[in-house]
């Protein structure tokens, strides 16, 4: 991204103020080099968003951003409905409510390691993943309605997990108003076997362990401590999320015209957050959000069966389940005032900051854990949600590295059978549904995740509290 | 900065040929294109280029049928609503699809069908699932006697 059109803040926030149809200005927190590696079209497209109606405060870029559908990847924006507001679904994206739950277990590194080939075969066997996959749970008409209206919470109820996992899940696993009537008949059929599966492309099933603890405080409030050894989820609402994206795609494109909102870009478009398509589309997302949360679950009580084979003794509970593709809505101090917003998160994770009802009892003291994933072979990172992140940036930070590389160059460079040969010389033992899909996911195809981490850390949107490195990664 | 996004690659000699299919770069996600001497056959193409992105088509045998119907409210918009009626038909009849048929394009209104078999990863060289097409870059064009049409998809 050319530099000179933008403001600098300070070493990690930079600005482009309001002009032309700008109804607030662009903020992008990034280090200088991030900055000058970033697209163009994070630019573009965050300007795009800071002209749609009642956005509020600024369009905020994160550290990882990178060209999206309408909004960046790495996008973040607040509209208030009083001011018309709008919802989009460029600012949710396909993909509703995916997001990343990190596991903890009682055991050290030490003591997975002699089991940890049999552990991640069996668990590569336990959970579904991969192109067409199919759950082992088969839902009626009426339990995918459950699904959609309870989330997590009905799963738990039903077996697949224990009552402290609800606890320690973003909005306790359910959002409210989620109407399944607003979903489409084909968007249900499409759910109806998925549950419980990982699907592709960049979802993963970690095995990994606490490499260096950065903040013990905070470490030990999250019950983290060296060498333990933790496992990660990240995958989202499968098939029903994408078809509620590609429904209302079409319905927001009808709104958009019907209300004259001006798009600059086809992906954009958007409904005002009080008008009948806007509101039916925050509850159909909401229906994928409680879908994605009951997906997790189901996911977490698998692997909880995979390690009794294997390891025993091992406990697994939860740290935090938080999604980084959604629409919520928050309070934040807007202009001096306590507002309800709704918020966009594109690739966006929520940190929220000490003090926060909505976090666990434990949790409320330091704030909120944010699970940031890295790449297959490279580390992933738990921060902590700070007071200053909220002010900045609604509570929010980025959600990966990002790619660095298309997906079809990557397939050129490498073959999956090389990556999974230097991974295992690295110490990481993978097992893939497709070969293909890994060389697609190349470590070195996305951008270094630490420097996205120092420029979090740096911007005080969030402070980083350990570092986590894979052992084991189970892929679709 | 430049845009590899916009870079074409070209597969080997498949450019020589009246009906195709080929990929363009996007940084995150894949660029699907079809070309054919009619907009029904480019369409059909399209649709083999995003299938072969998850399964190697020509692997796949056309034993079972499914129909698909949709319409819009331009000739792109008919394009992505053609792409995720066949991703979603696919899904719901757990099917790999290889050969796609467009029977009929009225107006915005299409009729088609695809045939393929059940999805045997092992067999059909699984890759990674298409989430959706997408309206980011898309091009429903005609150019001289060719008719190309194009867009995103979302890995």
């Amino acid at each position: 991204m050319e530099l000179k059109r933008l403001e600098k803040v300070n070493d990690y926030e930079w600005l482009i103020p309001p002009a032309g149809e700008m109804k607030v200005p662009v903020r992008i927190f990034a280090s200088q080099q991030l900055m000058e590696e970033m697209d163009e079209k994070v630019r573009e497209q965050a300007t795009n968003v800071a002209c749609l109606p009642g956005i509020q405060k600024a369009s905020i870029a994160m550290p990882d951003a990178h060209w999206g559908y309408g909004f960046p990847i790495g996008g973040v924006a607040a509209f208030d409905p009083q001011q018309g507001g709008v919802i989009s679904v460029g600012g949710v994206g396909f993909d509703v409510n995916c997001g990343v739950r990190t596991l903890k277990t009682d055991l050290s590194l030490e003591e997975v390691k002699p089991k940890l080939k049999e552990l991640v075969d069996t668990l590569f066997h336990i959970v579904p993943a991969g192109v067409g996959s199919r759950g082992q749970i088969s839902l009626s008409g009426k339990q995918i309605e459950y699904v959609l209206t309870e989330g997590a919470q009905w799963v738990v109820e039903h077996g697949y997990g224990i009552p402290e996992d609800i606890e320690f899940t973003e909005d306790n696993g359910k959002v409210n108003g989620a109407d399944p009537a607003n979903v489409s008949e084909t968007a249900l059929k499409r759910e109806r076997k998925q549950v419980g599966t990982l699907g592709s492309g960049n979802h993963y099933l970690e095995i990994q362990y606490v490499a260096e603890v950065y903040n013990s405080q905070v470490a030990e409030q999250f019950g983290l401590w060296e060498n333990q050894a933790v496992v990660t989820i990240h995958c989202g609402s499968r098939a029903l999320g994408h078809q509620v994206g590609t429904d209302y795609l079409k319905t927001l494109a009808g709104a958009s015209r019907k209300y004259g909102i001006p798009i600059r870009e086809r992906e954009l478009v958007c409904a005002p957050l009080d008008s009948d398509e806007g509101g039916r589309y925050f509850s159909a997302m909401n229906c994928a959000v409680n879908y994605a949360f009951a997906n997790r679950q189901v996911i977490t009580h698998l692997v909880r069966s995979g390690f009794e084979k294997v390891l025993p003794r091992a406990q697994l509970i939860m740290l935090y389940d938080v999604g980084h593709n959604t629409c919520k809505i928050e309070r934040h101090q807007i202009d001096g005032k306590l507002k309800e917003v709704y918020i966009h998160r594109k690739g966006a994770t929520r940190a929220f900051g000490p003090q926060r009802e909505q976090l666990p009892r434990p949790y409320q003291e330091v704030g909120q854990p944010v699970i940031i994933g890295g790449t297959m072979g490279t580390e992933s990172y738990i921060l902590v949600g700070t007071e200053s992140g909220e002010g900045k940036a609604f509570a929010s930070v980025c959600h990966g590295a990002g790619r660095q590389m298309s997906r079809r160059k990557a397939m050129k460079k490498w073959r999956g059978e090389q990556i999974v040969r230097e991974l295992s010389e690295k110490g990481i033992y993978i097992q893939a549904h497709s070969l293909a899909g890994i060389a697609e996911e190349a470590p070195l195809a996305y951008k270094n995740v630490t420097a996205v981490i120092e420029a979090i850390h740096n911007a005080n949107l969030a402070q980083k509290v350990v570092k986590l490195k894979p052992i084991g990664c189970i892929k679709g | 900065m430049v845009h590899d996004s916009l870079t074409k690659i070209v597969e080997g000699n498949l450019t020589y040929m009246p009906k195709r299919y080929d990929y363009f770069e996007h940084k995150a996600d894949v660029g699907i294109i079809g070309i054919g001497t009619t907009l029904p056959e480019a369409f059909e193409q399209a649709a083999k280029a995003m299938f072969n992105l998850m399964y190697d088509v020509e692997r796949v045998r056309p034993l079972e049928k499914i129909q698909v119907e949709c319409e819009a409210d331009s000739s792109e918009e008919l394009f992505v609503e053609w792409l995720n009626a066949l991703l979603a038909q696919a899904n719901i009849h757990e099917l790999a699809l290889g050969e796609f048929q467009v029977k009929q394009i009225k107006g915005f209104q299409l009729l088609g069908c695809a045939k393929g078999e059940r999805l045997d990863p092992q067999r059909h060289n699984v890759k990674t699932e298409v989430k959706g097409a997408t309206y980011a870059m898309l091009k429903v064009e005609k150019e001289g006697e060719k008719y190309i049409v194009q867009c995103v998809v979302d890995v």
